[in-house]
């Protein structure tokens, strides 16, 4: 369980994080999404009590992150955006290291570094330098140490940065077989990898609170980009489909937001293809929804969207 | 205490993995040893020519002639040695980022600081000890007190815990290498040098500077004399260095 308060970081007069407050429920797993620069490591930071709050609090698991620094670093993994390895030790000596710090009892190390090296495929490099790894196993090496001493609550700064498709797909079956046992949060700014890992998500940007989103929201959202909009007559299109809510038709862009979960896409796109409307792109829900939170005020950032 | 042992662990593994350490103690060995040469060579031919006339033979003597200065030349290699040893400790972790894992683990700051503190200590003495082939040399030539040489040693290597305290210091207070190296460099110099500026002070100022200054304390423990004054000096100084490198790393979470 993560609780945070309105949470507030300046950095001299900069402006880090302004009066965030949001829950995650234990066994989770939430996105933390935003544009570059948007405050989500900052926040992650203090999450982890690397950065003490400029104001406001952080409970996880009930333990405030100021009154009981000890107590809640032993409860969280963190894997940090850049990930903190020596590249002078193995593999071995890096994830033993790791354990004895996060206090695992000494008769406990080996079981202990032995199941995340096969949680996590590190068997191969197992004794290797750091320094010698390749990217994929650097970062999976990374999680292999937040994962360690088995935390109730991970937090994941990119997890998925800079590797490749397969490697990408590989780090997130992995972060969903957290689910349940521990509490996740992971920042990202590939949206396709929130909406399909995540349960809910935070969209923060400029370091405010944009948006608190679960997956039943936005899974009721389909944005289909179009050519044109003639063809398409609005009340018909209602009629037609009885489980919408709302539609909002533009001249490249068709919103529609479902009473519940989008069940199948199909007769819709059947039906705009039958009248001739050139589709370009299905955007299910998240996606949709995060362009339109997050250009609403102002410029509209580099959408970074990548698909895996 | 545990913790201390794990830190330090840690950082002797990444000691004797990096060129550093060993090619530090080859700098050490050949600066010292051409000093040490020196001294002996010195010596014979002093010798040779004292022993012309027996009136002055009786003031030949090993630990005057060649240990003190020796042992003071080594003190002023270890102004440039130690602050190139001690340089990475703390500002490594800050640029490679790996302080991130450090203080998000249950590990207490003064743990970090005191581990790295030990590890540097134990790899400053190896090294130290690698110098003992110079004093042995002369032993199995002639016959020194033997006294004197061990509290020589003692003041070397409390020298030299302070000099890595000032050192880990530096590098608490930036993250690049190479700015640590000076900062430690000028200071350790600068304390270094206050008997100096203390012969040309005013009477008021000359017992103040000469007693801060780490090369008056040094050349009793260089006699032969252990005072304790001199040792509670040292630590005293090492202890203010650990303290503030563990000021400055808490207070740099708080900017």
């Amino acid at each position: 369980m993560i609780e945070v308060e309105n949470l507030s970081k300046y950095f001299g007069h900069v402006r880090a994080v302004d009066n965030i407050s949001f829950e995650v429920e234990r066994g989770k797993i939430w996105g933390f999404l935003g544009p570059n620069g948007a405050g989500k490591t900052t926040t992650m930071r203090i999450l982890t009590g690397y950065l003490p709050p400029g104001s406001g609090t952080v409970r996880l698991n009930g333990l405030e992150v100021t009154v009981e620094p000890e107590k809640v670093k032993r409860l969280v993994g963190y894997l940090p955006e850049i990930v903190p390895v020596y590249p002078e030790l193995t593999v071995r000596e890096y994830l033993r290291f790791v354990a004895e710090i996060s206090g695992i009892e000494k008769k406990k190390i080996s079981s202990a570094v032995n199941r995340v090296v096969e949680r996590t495929h590190l068997e191969a490099v197992f004794p290797r330098l750091v320094k010698n790894i390749s990217r994929g196993y650097r970062q999976r090496l990374g999680i292999a140490q937040a994962i360690i001493h088995e935390p109730a609550i991970l937090i994941l700064d990119e997890p998925t940065m800079g590797l490749d498709p397969a490697q990408i797909v590989e780090i997130r079956e992995m972060i969903k077989s957290f689910r349940d046992s521990a509490t996740v949060i992971l920042s990202s700014h590939i949206l396709p990898e929130i909406s399909q890992v995540c349960d809910g998500a935070v969209v923060i940007k400029q370091g405010r609170l944009k948006a608190v989103m679960t997956r039943e929201e936005w899974s009721k959202n389909l944005e289909i980009m179009i050519t044109s909009r003639e063809g398409i007559d609005r009340n018909d299109f209602l009629r037609r489909f009885p489980g919408i809510k709302r539609l909002q038709l533009s001249r490249n862009s068709l919103m529609l937001e479902f009473k519940d979960m989008v069940a199948d896409i199909n007769p819709i796109l059947h039906y705009l293809i039958q009248r001739e409307v050139g589709i370009r792109e299905v955007k299910a829900g998240l996606e949709g929804l995060y362009m339109n939170i997050i250009s609403k005020d102002g410029t509209r950032p580099d959408p970074c969207r990548r698909e895996a | 205490m545990k913790s201390v042992w794990i830190v330090a662990k840690k950082e002797l593994k990444i000691f004797l993995f990096s060129p550093m350490a060993y090619i530090l103690s080859a700098f050490f060995l050949l600066i010292s040893g051409f000093f040490f040469y020196n001294m002996v060579t010195w010596f014979s031919s002093q010798s040779a020519r004292m022993m012309q006339n027996p009136a002055y033979a009786n003031q030949l003597n090993l630990n005057k002639m060649v240990f003190e200065p020796y042992f003071n030349n080594v003190a002023i290699i270890l102004i440039f040695l130690i602050p190139l040893l001690t340089m990475k400790l703390l500002s490594d972790e800050k640029k490679m980022r790996t302080d991130e894992l450090l203080l998000t683990s249950p590990l207490k700051m003064s743990s970090i600081i005191m581990g790295k503190y030990l590890a540097a200590l134990i790899i400053y003495a190896l090294i130290l000890m690698l110098s003992v082939t110079h004093a042995l040399f002369i032993f199995l030539h002639g016959n020194p007190q033997i006294i004197p040489l061990l509290t020589a040693y003692l003041g070397l290597f409390l020298i030299g815990a302070v000099f890595i305290a000032i050192g880990i210091f530096a590098s608490s207070l930036t993250e690049n290498q190479m700015i640590a190296a000076m900062i430690s460099f000028s200071t350790i110099l600068l304390i270094w040098v206050l008997s100096w500026i203390g012969e040309g002070a005013g009477p008021e100022w000359k017992g103040i500077l000469s007693y801060l200054s780490f090369f008056s304390h040094f050349q009793n423990l260089l006699k032969g004399v252990v005072d304790t004054k001199d040792l509670v000096y040292y630590l005293s100084f090492a202890f203010t260095g650990l303290y503030l490198a563990y000021t400055v790393s808490e207070f740099r979470k708080w900017r």
